[in-house]
């Protein structure tokens, strides 16, 4: 396979911000030594989204991806941290939340619960927009509209409920209420992982489709890294609430540079009978975010680490160049014995 | 390469279906979940049963127990496993032969474990119901179980709830249940579905690693073609109640015949030609979605999605055709996906 140098992503400016955002979900009691109990879900995280670029992120189950999806949206409210649009402040007189919500929208992985089952599809995907101030009609015509762009023939379909269609039909439906109000920017979390395989191809072809016409950018949140690794320009690997690092798409993917980013691709399947995957690239299941571990997050689990690593946590940052990576290894003058000494 | 299974000449195989029916009935319409399976495992043959939601996989699976409620279920055919009619075993006798035959592990094990009694509690009543042995014994059974599944401080964990293990530690002590009374076979449905990634993987090469020690016969149901390949000995791709093309591992994932079976690994075969994902191409889609179980038609139920169907194909069942030995495919195109490979 050659690995034909591949053109950066269009480099659009940025459209979305992140800044030091921090999530902690307050838990029932308290920590031994009298400070309060909490999950950490999110914890300091920084990131951008360019316009028109798709970013992914992946992560396990507990690294906090969906909760930064809906801090994003501002679905729950972030402990600490802001979230900038346009270069306005979420929230702000500049941009009110509902100003902010018509731009940013939002996709689910349950197509089902995220469908009133009592509104026929089309009233769905109208009703957003009339709570916008768009004319009745003028919203049912365009709901119409959106179901052909979807590929759900208006004639047949809008009439009906959420439980007379597939699950690749409602998501289709979610695909098309997430744009009726014409947002720039779509946050997919987990949008087509529950879907079947032939099912979720055909959706992912859908969201490209949209993506050209409608000019769109996408957060594209997911776990399989097959599929984030087809749809996006810029990847972000989360683990335990933080970025573990962050870079374009082919170079993340080829030249991985955390070590969890490495264990992470290598526990794909192999897809091939004669190289099986012969050792467990890691042991063990991601630590409880509850109680992460000090210093580096994943020490517990690396096989580099060292003592340095319990005791100092590393930064984001590009180190030795490449893209940005949060490890003590890729840090200046860190004191792990594979980075090199003084900055 | 890993070892091929023995299937020495003459030895029956421990697991024979042949044309199994099950249907639902107690809906509007009957749902004709599985429409003439025809499947053996080999002693020590880890296979893998693959397809989508409703094609029908673990409802073949759960038949292997009789797990299905008999009001409701109408079951036809025939599964012999080690030397048991499991369709005619009395109550007491079939009691005997799940656990002590086979067992099955499923998806998720927070609801298939017992919440109200401790893991190590559930295995030694497992041993205490099927052999007569001290209790004593049947602790020190268990506690070789949690080691042998690489379950770290195995004696501490013993004593734990479901609820106070992790994801993956669950799955292991599920596998630990079932492996108790020593069964010969064991039927995984979706056992790594719910995993993370890094989890997954470890779930994979422990099942693999207990099938090569044990010899275990292992049938393996799972959407993901991907964990299916990083196990199995042969693979079996279902479609809409039926075996729709079968074969080896290896010749399934780089020969495959069946239109049905090549849209699915697309996208699965990270960077082969013709599967990978490239970015900025189209995916190769197949269009619609499966057919209705209460009303199939006559002829294949792929032929209304298939690019290759012609009139013949919707007419009548296409018989399994051999394409390769040991690979079969139930399609009447097979001479044209063979020219495209």
């Amino acid at each position: 396979m050659s690995a034909a140098p591949q053109p950066p992503p269009a480099a659009g400016r940025t459209l979305l911000e992140v800044r030091g955002l921090v999530k902690h979900f307050p838990l029932k009691g308290k920590r031994i030594d009298g400070s309060p109990a909490v999950v950490r879900a999110v914890d300091g995280i920084d990131f951008q989204v360019r316009e028109g670029e798709t970013l992914g992120v992946v992560g396990e189950s507990g690294c906090g991806k969906s909760t930064a999806a809906r801090l994003l949206m501002r679905l729950i409210e972030p402990t600490a941290g802001e979230v900038v649009f346009d270069g306005m402040g979420v929230g702000s007189r500049d941009l009110p939340l509902k100003a902010f919500r018509r731009q940013v929208q939002m996709v689910f992985q349950d197509s089902y619960s995220s469908l009133n089952p009592r509104l026929t599809i089309e009233d769905s995907i109208a009703f957003a927009p009339r709570v916008h101030g768009t004319p009745a009609r003028e919203s049912v015509e365009r709901a119409r509209d959106l179901l052909a762009r979807v590929g759900l023939e208006p004639r047949r379909y809008a009439e009906r409920y959420p439980h007379e269609l597939s699950g690749g039909q409602r998501q289709r439906v979610n695909i098309a209420r997430a744009l009726a109000l014409q947002p720039r920017v779509v946050i997919l979390d987990e949008a087509t992982s529950a879907l079947d395989k032939s099912v979720e191809a055909q959706v992912l072809n859908l969201l490209l489709d949209l993506k050209d016409a409608f000019g769109l950018t996408y957060v594209f949140i997911s776990h399989d890294l097959h599929v984030v690794r087809y749809i996006s320009d810029r990847v972000m690997v989360m683990y335990l609430g933080q970025v573990a690092e962050l870079g374009p798409c082919e170079s993340l993917f080829h030249e991985p540079r955390h070590p969890y980013t490495r264990a992470l691709l290598a526990s794909m399947p192999t897809m091939d009978p004669d190289r099986r995957t012969e050792e467990a690239p890691l042991a063990g299941d991601p630590p409880n975010p509850i109680n992460p571990p000090s210093g580096c997050r994943f020490h517990t689990r690396c096989a580099f680490a060292e003592p340095v690593c319990a005791s100092r946590p590393p930064t984001l940052g590009s180190g030795y160049g490449g893209h940005p990576v949060s490890c003590l290894m890729h840090e200046p003058g860190s004191g792990h014995s594979a980075a090199r000494a003084g900055a | 390469m890993s070892a091929r299974p023995s299937i020495a000449a003459g030895e029956p195989p421990l697991v024979r279906v042949r044309d199994l029916h099950v249907t639902f009935s107690g809906g509007a319409r009957p749902v004709r979940a599985v429409n003439g399976v025809d499947l053996t495992v080999g002693r020590g043959e880890t296979v893998a049963l693959i397809g989508e939601s409703g094609s029908g996989k673990s409802v073949t699976l759960r038949a292997l127990l009789r797990l299905h409620p008999p009001r409701r279920t109408a079951i036809t055919g025939q599964v012999q496993v080690a030397g048991h009619d499991v369709l005619a075993l009395a109550a007491r006798p079939l009691a005997d032969y799940r656990g002590k035959v086979a067992s099955m592990i499923f998806q998720e094990p927070l609801l298939a474990l017992d919440p109200v009694y401790t893991v190590g509690r559930q295995i030694t009543e497992s041993i205490l119901r099927h052999e007569s042995v001290p209790a004593a014994e049947a602790r020190q059974r268990a506690l070789q179980l949690f080691e042998r599944v690489r379950i770290p401080s195995p004696e501490r964990r013993l004593d734990a709830y479901p609820h106070e293990m992790s994801g993956g530690m669950r799955q292991r002590a599920m596998i630990a249940l079932a492996l108790a009374c020593r069964p010969q076979l064991l039927l995984a449905d979706e056992p790594t579905t719910a995993l993370d990634a890094t989890v997954q993987i470890q779930i994979l090469l422990l099942l693999r690693e207990l099938q090569r020690e044990l010899g275990l016969s292992i049938l393996f149901v799972t959407h993901d073609i991907g964990a299916a390949i990083e196990v199995a000995d042969r693979v079996a791709v279902m479609y809409a109640g039926r075996i729709v093309e079968e074969g080896p591992a290896r010749d399934v994932v780089r020969h495959s015949r069946h239109p049905y079976t090549r849209a699915l690994l697309v996208g699965r075969a990270g960077g082969q030609g013709e599967h990978a994902m490239a970015r900025g191409s189209r995916l190769r889609t197949i269009p619609g979605s499966p057919p209705d179980l209460s009303s199939l038609p006559p002829g294949c139920a792929f032929a209304e999605r298939c690019p290759l169907a012609q009139d013949a194909c919707r007419a009548t069942q296409p018989e399994s055709v051999a394409v390769a030995p040991g690979h079969v495919a139930r399609c009447l195109r097979t001479d044209v996906s063979e020219s495209e490979t």
